[in-house]
């Protein structure tokens, strides 16, 4: 891993520092597997090894690959500031309590709440889904509005052209009979997977976030192979920024319907006459809205890439 | 049963409004939308303010889990007085902001500004309001997020590369502060700010929470702008819509610079953030080099907002002073100033925004001998100016009068003549646009140049009075800035 | 031992700073958002170390009792990771139109260019 990234620092083609970096993040999502974190890995490896990669080719593909040499003064800067920033942690860990340590303090504090209790309290097994959807549900909350704002941000900066550009007008990769029949075959398979990974996520690793990234990448597939043209006319742009905005507001009124059934905002409980059943209906729904919107804007960050064309 | 819920609301009904400003796409409703939710926040926090003062701290449990487990709003009378003033300062710049707005940005991403504005005002809201630390960095990325997304959205080119730059370094502040949050949990395994100020005192020697107070101490700073570690901000402001250079200057700064106070004096004991790290005698001395190199910086400007930017870098500073002085009387000033401060630079930047919409430029030499045209902008940028200086019956006098009495306290006499003397650089800048603006020739005479119209006067001349208002009653001010002072140095008396 | 129970946390720091240095260092505004998420990355391994228990499992409950490695940095770190993509598409947005403004992504060019 650590060769990885030593290897984007020193290269200058901007290609291969992207790829590198997409091994690099698969090589952490090993990483996070052997650690447990089997929903973080999932995640890491849509995201960063997957849609990430995705728009940082985008970019390159719009600009240039190569990059100029580092002048001589910025290394030794550069090294300045890693060398004191990297002293400093080494200096923060070595009061830490060692790696796996079953007495450390984030193993003893809140946590035996969350481990013990929450079978009773919200009643699914995952407790990464109880954790995220329930008790710090309005983190999540937040973390869509994030990407709500960056597909927001993407679509006022780089504009979504009313016509397709001729980069990708040419209908993708339709003459390629291989690559068509492949996709035709994977896309569906995908697409299940992803509604299975949608509403899996209280049993197993899964949830919103990664079956919205899986959705979306099936989506990117079937624009790249067969054209931008054909995917507008599958999910048209205003319609997917629709969805973006709906899955926000689904989320946030999930909320707001708990303040009126006589709850604190976000409190799933009152939502149903049992509190485990309200608890089960608020996180399916917000859910259902995080994968709404982490799909549409995905998508639409995809879309802003692929048709983007230089103004003036 | 609303008002129990005010908490959640304050914040939640920004967030509504900005997918639905996305949806409206109607450069006009989404523009009507948004300054109707603003003025509801402020009267939201106005009446969270109102409770926190006759009933003490409130403390509301999201998702109905009690803190630990859960996320908590905790308000109490420092980050009620800091809503007031975030609410407050978007509600004005916003009505302000329509006319501007048209003028200065593409019809068909004015919708698109405003779900960011809405999405930036969530986040600035979200940052203040909340007691759990890693709820502060999801929400400072959303309101991160979406400044970048405003400072890019105007005309000129080189607001891309402020908005980039702003996005390296910002990325790195959170990151930061993301190791910060991590250390303190390793060794306290809570997220809570409250468990946290508890939990910390049993392991406040370790090497671990030592670091962890540097990470989250140098990332907030970047945020904040505090001296050396400002270099965003001034392109920042300089090539934002001038509508959002007023937003930015009143708030985002000044939530940072609360975190700082958050931080050092609720998380982390001021015994611990002074006494063991003897923080003051870094930033004491940061502070004043910051005052003085950007003020000196700021007088040699061309461009009148990136002066204020500069400006606003060496307000800061005084802000800080404050905080560094760790007494009651020090807290207060730096808390006064950072209200103060929000009314002054606010004020001028919307002045500037009137003068762009005429002239269509913010550069001295454009701006010769618009006082006689434009009498109204003019006089309200003389009156923001001299308040900016802390000339007596404006606000910013108030602040200086209270940081003088708070180093004299002290003794340090010497201090109170360098924050004398700074305000005289401050005069300096402001000067330089007086004269310019009436005493020399306009730069073509044949050119007619008109009033602002009543629409960007209106609200101009709003902030313009408060400065003046809340510099002669200081009861209110003065008022809240001393409770929140006493509570967070722990002074219960 | 105590020592030998840290390497994990000073092969992160490494890592992070790593990343740090490409941000500084590169002047190519693309490789500066690369930089920057191998500088996120790492830290959230970081976080992801902390949460791991020596012996536990995933957090999913089975019908048998069991040691679980802790769930809490594990929802924090999914945040973390969707907040970086943003930040990255955000970032990539910004610097496909500063090419297009300037016709370079290259920081100097365009200082050189702005003056």
């Amino acid at each position: 891993m650590t060769a990885t990234a030593i290897a984007v620092a020193r290269i200058d083609q901007l290609f291969a520092a992207v790829m590198l970096f997409g091994i690099y993040s698969l090589l952490s999502a090993a990483l996070f597997v052997v650690m447990d974190a089997v929903d973080v890995a999932f995640t890491e490896a849509a995201v960063g090894a997957g849609i990430a990669i995705i728009l940082m080719l985008g970019a390159l593909a719009l600009t240039t690959r190569e990059q100029r040499p580092v002048p001589r003064r910025r290394h030794w800067v550069a090294l300045a500031v890693v060398v004191a920033t990297g002293s400093g942690l080494i200096y923060g860990t070595l009061d830490m309590p060692s790696y796996g340590d079953p007495g450390a303090p984030a193993h003893l504090h809140v946590i035996p709440r969350y481990l013990n209790q929450s079978m009773a309290e919200i009643g699914i097994p995952n407790v990464v889904t109880s954790v995220l959807a329930s008790y710090r549900g309005y983190d999540t909350l937040g973390e869509i509005v994030v990407i709500f704002t960056a597909a927001v941000g993407v679509i006022g900066r780089l504009g979504v052209a009313p016509e397709i550009t001729a980069l990708v007008k040419s209908g993708g990769m339709q003459h390629h009979l291989i690559l068509r029949i492949t996709a035709k075959l994977m896309l569906p398979l995908i697409m299940v997977f992803a509604l299975y990974v949608q509403f899996h996520g209280d049993f197993g690793p899964g949830g919103g976030f990664q079956a919205g990234v899986i959705f979306a990448s099936a989506f990117i597939l079937y624009g790249l192979v067969f054209g931008l043209e054909d995917a507008t006319k599958v999910a048209p742009p205003p319609v997917v920024h629709v969805i973006a905005a709906a899955g926000v507001l689904l989320f946030a009124l999930v909320g707001v319907a708990g303040l009126f059934l006589g709850g604190n905002y976000l409190d799933y409980g009152v939502l149903a006459d049992e509190p485990t059943k309200g608890q089960h209906l608020g996180i399916m729904l917000v859910e259902l809205g995080v994968g709404m919107t982490v799909a549409a804007s995905m998508i639409s960050l995809f879309f802003a890439y692929a048709s983007y064309k230089p103004e003036e | 049963m609303i008002s129990a819920q005010l908490p959640a609301l304050q914040v939640v009904l920004p967030l509504l409004a900005g997918p639905v400003c996305l949806l409206l796409h109607h450069p006009r409703l989404s523009w009507a939308l948004a300054t109707a939710v603003s003025w509801l926040a402020f009267f939201i926090s106005l009446a969270l303010l109102d409770q926190v003062l006759s009933s003490g701290t409130i403390v509301y449990a999201l998702g109905g889990w009690a803190a630990p487990w859960g996320i908590e709003y905790r308000v109490d009378e420092i980050n009620a007085f800091v809503l007031l003033i975030v609410s407050g300062i978007s509600a004005i710049t916003l009505a302000f902001a329509r006319n501007s707005i048209e003028y200065e940005i593409r019809a068909e991403r004015i919708h698109i500004l405003y779900t960011g504005w809405m999405l930036c005002l969530t986040g600035l809201l979200g940052i203040t309001i909340t007691g759990d630390v890693f709820n502060v960095f999801v929400f400072l990325e959303i309101a991160s997020l979406s400044s970048y997304l405003l400072i890019s959205l105007s005309r000129d080119p080189r607001s891309l590369t402020a908005a980039f730059r702003y996005l390296v370094l910002g990325t790195i502040g959170a990151t930061f502060i993301l190791i910060g949050i991590a250390l303190l949990y390793v060794m306290t395994g809570t997220l809570n700010m409250f468990d946290l100020s508890q939990r910390i005192a049993g392991v406040s020697d370790s090497r671990t929470v030592k670091t962890a107070f540097i990470f989250l101490s140098v990332g907030i700073a970047l945020k904040a702008a505090v001296f050396p570690l400002h270099l965003w901000l001034p392109n920042a402001y300089a090539y934002a819509p001038s509508a959002v250079s007023a937003l930015f200057a009143g708030t985002a700064t000044k939530v940072a610079v609360y975190l700082l106070f958050r931080f050092f004096f609720t998380v982390f004991d001021p015994q611990f953030s002074f006494d063991v790290m003897q923080l003051d005698r870094l930033l004491l001395p940061l502070a004043l080099v910051g005052v003085f190199v950007a003020s000196v910086t700021a007088i040699f400007q061309t461009d009148v907002k990136r002066m204020l930017g500069y400006s606003s870098v060496a307000q800061i500073g005084y802000m800080v002073i404050g905080m560094s002085l760790v007494s009651v009387l020090g807290v207060t000033a730096g808390i006064l100033h950072l209200f103060n401060h929000a009314l002054m630079k606010a004020a001028l930047f919307v002045v500037l925004g009137c003068v762009v919409f005429r002239i269509g430029s913010a550069r001295l030499e454009d701006m010769a001998g618009i006082g006689r045209a434009m009498p109204w902008t003019a006089g309200a940028f003389v009156i923001g100016g001299l308040s900016l200086v802390g000339v007596p019956l404006t606000v910013g006098f108030i602040s200086k009068w209270y940081l003088i009495l708070a180093a004299l306290e002290h003794g340090w006499w010497w201090l109170a003549a360098l924050v004398l003397i700074s305000s005289l650089l401050a005069l300096v800048y402001i000067w330089r646009v007086i004269e310019v603006i009436y005493f020399q020739p306009p730069s073509d005479p044949s050119r007619e140049i008109a009033e602002a119209p009543a629409t960007l006067l209106i609200p101009t001349w709003l902030l313009i009075v408060a400065n003046v208002y809340f510099g002669i009653d200081t009861s209110l001010t003065v008022g809240v800035a001393e409770r929140a002072a006493r509570l967070l140095m722990g002074d219960a008396s | 031992m105590e020592i030998f129970g840290l390497y994990n946390y000073w092969i992160v720091v490494v890592l992070m700073m790593i990343g740090l240095y490409v941000v500084v260092a590169s002047g190519n505004l693309i490789k500066k958002i690369v930089g920057l998420n191998i500088f996120q990355t790492s830290v959230f391994i970081l976080y992801i170390s902390i949460g791991k228990l020596r012996g536990g499992t995933a957090p999913i409950l089975l019908e048998e009792p069991a040691a679980y490695s802790n769930p809490l940095p594990h929802v924090l770190i999914l945040t973390a990771i969707v907040v970086g993509v943003a930040t990255t598409a955000l970032g990539l947005a910004l610097a496909v139109r500063i090419y297009g403004a300037y016709g370079t992504i290259e920081e100097e060019e365009i200082e050189e260019q702005e003056n």
